[in-house]
């Protein structure tokens, strides 16, 4: 078993059925995740990345479907899980944080309460070892006054308190998989770092591996061994950090990693991505950002990309890297 | 809080209560009846309250409860001044009784006084339970007001009981199963409920159920002669609670925390009832309170319909028979009543909704 990722996700379809038509969220996505690593998943809104976590946890809302693909965990597809089954499976196996603290935690319950539901769903721990328990995630979580806080309710804690709480109830029951939906996205500046680090020392406290999605490359730069770029619900580059970082293939990755603001270079204008993302109702016959992509070749409008190997770690979805892998590859015969 | 502070409040408490020994003081000797001195210890004991009660539910209850005195004292005036400023009065009909009897009549109930005085012999009357008697029956106000609310309680307290669980059980449903059949039934239904006025209603139930199918007796006080008038009085409300519980309900389904319980792996039952409905509960309970002072008082349309001879009855006969003490009776009854059950609301509401504050 040493062998098999512990996660894999294969191809993955999730479509969410509109009076207006299927909306195509995720188009064939595919991933592995080992244990104790961290995989960054990083694409603007609407690119499916939150969409993509959702299909895992199998969380969609009614109207939406995984059409096809297959969700390995431990070699076993948790999709033809029976909805008892999921149950227990979700936050004792995987579990998740979302993006807004503020509305995430439910209002009219005690932090206490939910921390200690959470604690109660996945083990047959009696009432004081529950509460001990509690208590201890909220120390282990860096809440100041954790006995005060179990007893307050979500409205009377700060943003970043909130969100401690919510990593404090996903880890209750050491899952394998945090799944980190845009976790800092509604914090402010200092407390994005915070909470960023307090992720880090967790999982090397815990040794759970995380999934930690994001739109901004910046955020997951030092924290992620693997990352993924997701466009229109398909996965354009895939690579390790250093190699997304210092060797882009795909024209969007590219583009993504000139918006990030820099602070050693002064009054260098940020440069955007120019164009808004593709109508999902109606995906482009070719490459999906073809409209948008300064160096759009005739092939960009008319066929797909196919997924190609950079290097046995680097996987680029671009005519240009293909374009460009082809001449390298002639350079070096005529060498 | 640091020492100056609280040696400032203890000042001022003393201080508070200096002033309001003086004036108890004052008002036990000025005041000359003894439900009065009770009533401004009340009074006084009520604004301390409100300045020093150190939770924020005590202090806003005490308002409250201050609030209410106030209003029911205007709704008393108001009704009071306005049932004298129409012309005639309880014993001038078609056939007169001679200006002998009159002048008796009128000594017996003060209306050969001054407005002002008659106003005040009335709340005098009032702090000490004395609702009067009828000009009309000569009983006492508070005995029929009591027997009748007896009847209205127990056909209002059904009513709005089945209201409340078939609206939330039905609210729920529709919910759950939006756009689906169940949901388009549930939904036709209770807009066919909101829109008839009960009068129809109550007048189609007597009409058919009772006198062309006799499933039913005319109003007696036997329990089956009860479900009628109780289906004609629950259905706009059950029908109003099932149309709010489904919009708050969608609503809160699509929140945020929902998806947190969901992810945490809580049962999708419990994720529902638990979750879901404690803050769906909330705009409900806002209309809950109100409307059970409606229907515990008994709607004069139903009451009179079916001849239950409740408070609602008995407050129609007293207007046209213009029979004063009944009015001001029911009047400052059905008053009392209403702001002690928006006042019961707003207190289940802050047991519901933490995020509620009172200051």
């Amino acid at each position: 078993m040493s062998n098999v990722p512990l996660l894999q996700v294969k191809n993955l379809h999730t479509s969410f059925i509109t009076d207006a038509g299927e909306v195509k969220a995720v188009n064939g996505i595919s991933y592995n995740l080992d244990r104790g690593k961290v995989l960054g998943i990083v694409g603007e809104s609407g690119s499916g990345k939150s969409v993509s976590a959702y299909s895992v946890m199998r969380i969609l809302t009614d109207t939406g479907r995984v059409t096809q693909g297959e969700v390995l965990f431990n070699g076993e597809d948790i999709l033809k899980y029976t909805p008892q089954q999921m149950q227990s499976f979700r936050g004792s196996r995987i579990s998740m944080i979302f993006q807004d603290p503020m509305t995430c935690l439910n209002p009219v319950f005690t932090v206490g309460s939910q921390l200690r539901e959470a604690i109660r769903i996945h083990t047959d721990r009696t009432k004081e070892q529950i509460n001990a328990r509690a208590l201890e995630m909220l120390q282990l979580v860096g809440v100041n006054e954790p006995e005060k806080r179990l007893r307050q309710y979500p409205h009377e804690l700060s943003g970043g308190m909130r969100q401690r709480v919510m990593i404090a109830m996903a880890l209750a029951c050491e899952p394998d998989i945090l799944i980190a939906d845009e976790p800092t996205t509604a914090l402010d500046v200092t407390i994005q770092a915070q909470i960023l680090e307090l992720m880090q020392n967790l999982q090397k406290k815990m040794g759970m591996a995380i999934i930690m999605i994001t739109h901004d490359l910046g955020v997951i730069a030092d924290i992620c061994d693997e990352i993924i770029v997701m466009y229109a619900g398909k996965v354009c580059e895939r690579g390790t950090a250093d190699e997304i970082f210092y060797n882009p293939r795909h024209e969007y990755t590219k583009g993504l990693i000139r918006s990030i603001p820099r602070v050693t270079e002064k009054h260098e204008k940020l440069v955007p991505i120019a164009g808004s993302p593709v109508d999902l109702l109606n995906l482009p016959k070719g490459c999906a950002f073809a409209s948008r992509c300064e160096c759009a070749m005739k092939i960009c409008l008319t066929e797909q990309p196919e997924e190609t190997w950079v290097n046995d770690s680097h996987i680029a979805a671009c005519w240009n890297n293909v374009k460009r892998m082809y001449e390298e590859s002639k350079g070096g015969e005529a060498r | 809080m640091d020492n100056a502070a609280r040696s400032q409040k203890e000042k001022q408490l003393i201080a508070a209560c200096i002033i309001s020994l003086v004036i108890f003081a004052a008002g036990w000797l000025t005041l000359p009846i003894l439900s009065a001195k009770i009533l401004l210890a009340v009074v006084l004991l009520l604004i301390a309250g409100t300045l020093f009660f150190s939770n924020d539910t005590g202090r806003y209850v005490c308002k409250r409860i201050l609030l209410a005195l106030i209003t029911v004292l205007i709704i008393a005036a108001i009704t009071f001044f306005s049932m004298n400023a129409i012309p005639g009065g309880p014993f001038s009909k078609e056939k007169a009784p001679s200006a002998a009897v009159q002048a008796v009549l009128e000594e017996r109930f003060h209306l050969n006084e001054p407005l002002g005085t008659q106003f005040l012999l009335y709340l005098e009357g009032l702090m000490q339970g004395n609702f009067c008697i009828s000009t009309k029956t000569g009983r006492e106000i508070s005995t029929t007001i009591f027997e009748s609310f007896a009847i209205s309680a127990k056909l209002g307290g059904y009513a709005a009981l089945i209201a409340i669980v078939l609206g939330l059980c039905f609210g729920s449903i529709a919910a759950l199963n939006r756009a689906k059949t169940a949901d388009r039934v549930i939904i036709f239904f209770t807009t066919l409920f909101v829109a008839v006025p009960s009068f129809i209603m109550a007048t189609l139930l007597l009409l058919v159920f009772c006198l062309k199918l006799g499933w039913f007796p005319i109003f007696s006080t036997s329990n089956q002669s009860y479900v009628l008038p109780v289906i004609a009085l629950m259905l706009s409300p059950m029908s109003y609670i099932t149309r709010l519980t489904k919009t708050s309900m969608l609503d809160v389904l699509g929140q945020d925390y929902i998806r947190t319980a969901r992810a945490k792996g809580v049962k999708q039952s419990l994720v529902i009832f638990k979750h879901a409905l404690k803050n769906a509960l909330i705009p409900v309970i806002t209309y809950v309170g109100p409307m059970m002072a409606y229907i515990l008082t008994g709607s004069m349309v139903v009451e009179t319909v079916f001849t239950t001879g409740g408070l609602g009855t008995k407050f129609v006969q007293g207007i046209s028979n213009r029979d004063y003490p009944m009015i001001m009776g029911t009047t400052i009854f059905l008053a009392t009543l209403m702001v002690t059950m928006t006042l019961i609301s707003d207190l289940i509401y802050k047991v519901v909704d933490p995020r509620i504050n009172f200051d």
